[in-house]
């Protein structure tokens, strides 16, 4: 029987992206990141609906070349010590003695600009991989699978992301209004003639949405009762604070004993069993859930793969991973880096096309 | 159902109380109306029933409020959700999912429903509200209308005995606004359920309503039988007011109440007296002005002149092509193919503030600075002036943003024709604005075309239109579908028809200012 067309599970695309993510931290080389960056374009123009965040990308490709240009400009007149052909021959400005080790300005050497767009582009990278997610898993539905002990962390952070796409329209909705009015005064004016219609309609807005959520039964307790709410309050915050102090201790080889493994372990222990015990005084039920079929698998599968074929190859083939700028030289890539980088493709093969609603809105 | 017994309610910020010890009392399976100007407590009222007033906004409630024996002092929103269902004013602010099907399960989640009955509930309100053919459909790709649907499913699907809405149809259509009153009064009729309904626009609403909250200002509420109360409400519609001119009794609340009436004025009115307006030479010359979005075609191939001295009203559904046409002929909107001349000028974005003025749809995207003496100096020395005469009495000092609607939609007409524009138009201006604004909006915008100015305003809102234009262009799917003056293109349609037309026809009179000139003048 031929398999039913349905939505994708949204954790298979954000697993998916977090592959491609992965295998990205793992190189600077240009090509490969370059090669990564259009997978996760090519899948999310191939797959996505035409949803609003789903229009998302283009705000995260304008982040990724956005660091990329600063990354340059950093690189190159803040603190220059490359080598290699001189590119651009500017005097040094004399710091004071109290910015040690910070220079402006000086000569830019080749590799300098070569360090900034390969750094700047290994972010970009990883940056425009999550965004992807974003353009194709509803972000909203991805509440649906967090453990209910976590569901207001999520909800908070699902509100947040939702933000973007409304932002996006505001912004656009007051510039249009905007250029009705003669422009007046500096630069500093024009944002602020932007920027404040824009904020104040933002504020108004997660008003509006936090009085609607509360009416409509969000954050309730039923019958628990407050003493045993805020204990268990307690104990997760515990926990958690336990749990960063274990890490750091982990870290550092001198903290005392105590300080390390145990805190680490109790801090999991608490913060689990509060999240847990929390999670029995929450009665949310979830409508008509995704499954996370084959075709989820498959997606999953697909950019974990890209990521750990990355992991191995910086093991067996660490030869091209990185791109050497003084003296520079061409990227070149490997077989097994390749086949990392365009593992992801397989989700366009398996998903189905996104959701395109051809009726017109019978506004 | 609702009880409120000796309520106020005191907000920190404001010297008055916003609710003096009201006392009130809503019976299960009725359907009050809340009526009142802006500002006089509606909202707080509306807020205070669910519990968001004083738990969410802040703020001294004393009294107590009881929602079905629940008291709201120890039941925050939260937990009253199962007992009474809220719309907002802006469904689409309140919206939590995107897809119509996740809106509408949204409330039974957070209650813990059962998956299985959660399914079989969102079918039952799909048809119980007629939009089983929208779930799976986004929700920003719906309309107006639709949306308010959806809201009210999303309401109601979790079975509250008692649903609150903030004005349900001020954004719509009159098309949308009916469907959207057809869907509350089956509910009220056929499930029993107790509704509490805000509403500006009562030729709409003060039919369908068993009771009528009236708030005249000052915190004060009465409350009554909705004939009785009508006859000094500080709020009319204007089949309510045509009855006080002729001393019915007891007052009509309906059109069909009013036709039976008016029997009598009917057989004795002449024609209506001509609304006296030098129309002038034409200011603006629209020729094959086409508006597309991708594949969609918004505005199609539309020939408009505008004539200095007239207003023109543009009407037709949400999504008819009206705003993308004003953008268009303002000259910064997107035009693909036409031409717009003003005052015998090819109108371009950057020549337009000077010759074309428009208003757009939320008015206060163009104000940004803090105080309303900055916005004034900032949009040129004419502007305070201006304001002063629409709008007196605003201090320089106050902040835009706390202006009520009709205030700032006064700074942002002052701020637009400080240029001086040859043609002003007007995107949705009544949106929010009560009978009192609207009165006000409609003098000032006589006075601008008395003037000489040529006004273009696209509306919804009929009896505005009834009261103010001399000429209505109808739009449907981006094509001009009528053209003519008001009385003509209004009066035959079953839809854009105003309440006086309907109650008189065949006599072409329009508005209740209309009829008292006739009577004065053949006692």
């Amino acid at each position: 029987m031929k398999r039913l067309p349905a939505p994708v599970h949204p954790v298979a695309w954000w697993l998916w992206a977090i592959g491609l993510a992965v295998a990205a931290s793992f190189t600077t080389n240009p090509l490969l990141l370059l090669l990564l960056i259009g997978v996760a374009c090519f899948v999310v123009v191939l797959r996505r609906g035409d949803a609003p965040w789903s229009r998302s990308l283009r705000l995260y490709l304008l982040l990724g070349a956005f660091i990329v240009v600063i990354r340059v400009v950093f690189r190159c007149f803040l603190g220059a010590a490359g080598s290699g052909p001189v590119l651009l021959d500017l005097p040094r400005v004399p710091l004071p003695d109290w910015a040690a080790g910070v220079s402006l300005l000086g000569p830019v050497h080749l590799s300098d600009l070569l360090d900034g767009l390969y750094d700047g582009l290994h972010l970009a990278a990883m940056i425009i991989c999550v965004g992807a997610a974003n353009s194709l898993a509803n972000p909203k539905r991805l509440l649906k699978v967090v453990p209910i002990s976590l569901y207001d962390i999520g909800t908070v952070v699902v509100v947040a992301v939702s933000v973007f796409p409304q932002l996006a329209d505001s912004l656009r909705r007051v510039r249009r209004a905007q250029q009705l009015r003669p422009a007046r005064g500096g630069r500093w004016h024009l944002v602020r003639r932007v920027i404040i219609p824009v904020l104040a309609d933002a504020l108004d807005r997660s008003l509006l949405l936090a009085a609607a959520m509360d009416s409509r039964g969000y954050g309730r307790r039923g019958e628990s009762r407050p003493r045993t709410r805020g204990l268990l309050a307690v104990v997760t915050v515990i926990g958690l604070i336990a749990v960063c102090i274990g890490i750091f201790g982990v870290l550092d080889q001198q903290a005392p004993t105590l300080f390390r493994w145990p805190a680490f372990v109790v801090g999991v222990a608490l913060a689990a069993a509060g999240l847990v015990f929390s999670s029995r005084e929450r009665t949310v039920t979830r409508y008509r859930v995704d499954p996370f079929d084959l075709t989820a698998w498959t997606i999953a599968a697909g950019g974990l793969a890209s990521g750990v074929l990355m992991v191995i190859a910086t093991q067996v083939a660490p030869a091209h991973l990185s791109t050497p700028t003084a003296p520079a030289q061409w990227p070149v890539v490997d077989l097994l880096p390749l086949l990392a980088a365009v593992t992801g493709l397989v989700a366009a093969a398996v998903a189905p096309p996104g959701v395109i609603h051809h009726e017109e809105a019978v506004a | 159902m609702i009880e409120f017994r000796e309520v106020s309610v005191r907000y920190a910020d404001a010297g008055t109380p916003a609710l003096t010890d009201v006392n009130l009392f809503v019976d299960e399976g009725e359907l009050a109306l809340v009526v009142g100007r802006t500002g006089a407590g509606k909202s707080t009222l509306l807020g205070a029933v669910n519990g968001l007033v004083p738990h969410f906004t802040g703020g001294r409630l004393s009294g107590q409020v009881l929602v079905d024996g629940l008291d709201t002092r120890t039941h925050p929103p939260r937990e009253l959700a199962e007992v009474v269902g809220r719309v907002g004013q802006d469904p689409v602010a309140g919206f939590v999912a995107d897809t119509v099907e996740d809106e509408i399960a949204y409330g039974m989640e957070q209650l813990g429903v059962p998956p299985a009955t959660m399914r079989k509930r969102v079918e039952e309100t799909l048809d119980l509200l007629g939009i089983a053919a929208l779930r799976s459909r986004s929700l920003a790709t719906l309309s107006g209308g639709q949306q308010q649907r959806v809201a009210i499913a999303a309401a109601l699907v979790t079975a509250p005995s008692v649903l609150v809405l903030d004005e349900p149809t001020s954004a719509l259509d009159p098309g949308a606004a009916e469907e959207v009153l057809a869907a509350i009064t089956r509910l009220v009729h056929d499930l029993g359920t107790t509704v509490v309904m805000a509403e500006h626009r009562l030729e709409r609403a003060v039919q369908y309503a068993d009771s009528l909250i009236v708030l005249p200002g000052g915190g004060v509420v009465r409350s009554g039988d909705p004939a009785s109360l009508m006859s000094d409400s500080p709020v009319a519609p204007p089949v309510v007011e045509l009855g006080r001119l002729c001393s019915w009794s007891p007052l009509p609340l309906s059109v069909r109440d009013a036709r039976r009436a008016a029997r009598a004025l009917r057989s004795r009115l002449r024609a209506p007296a001509a609304r006296a307006r030098a129309t002038g030479d034409v200011v603006l010359a629209a020729r094959g002005v086409t508006v597309r979005y991708g594949e969609h075609i918004a505005v199609r191939s539309i020939d408009l002149d505008l004539a200095g001295g007239t207003v023109t009203a543009l009407m037709g559904r949400n999504g008819s092509g009206k705003s993308s046409l004003l953008w268009a002929l303002q000259g910064s909107g997107p035009r693909a193919a036409g031409s717009v001349r003003v005052g015998g000028a090819r109108a371009t974005a950057s020549a337009s503030p000077a010759s074309v003025g428009l208003v757009p749809q939320t008015a206060a995207d163009l104000l940004y600075l803090e105080t309303v003496g900055e916005e004034c100096a900032a949009a040129g020395p004419a502007a305070r002036t201006l304001l002063d005469r629409l709008a007196p009495g605003i201090p320089d000092a106050q902040n835009p943003r706390d202006l009520s609607e009709g205030q700032r939609l006064s700074l942002v007409l002052a701020i637009q024709l400080a240029a001086d524009p040859a043609v002003l138009l007007l995107d949705e201006p009544t949106r929010g604005l009560d009978y009192v604004a609207k009165q006000r909006l409609t003098e000032q915008l006589d006075q601008l075309a008395r003037g000489g100015r040529g006004v273009l305003v696209a509306t919804h809102d009929v009896e505005f239109v009834a009261g103010l234009a001399d000429r209505v262009v109808v739009l449907a799917d981006g094509d001009v579908i009528a053209d003519g003056p008001t009385a003509d293109v209004v009066a035959s349609s079953p839809i854009f028809a105003p309440q006086v037309a309907k109650v008189l026809a065949p006599a072409p009179f329009l508005t209740v200012a209309d009829v008292a000139a006739a009577l004065e003048e053949q006692p």
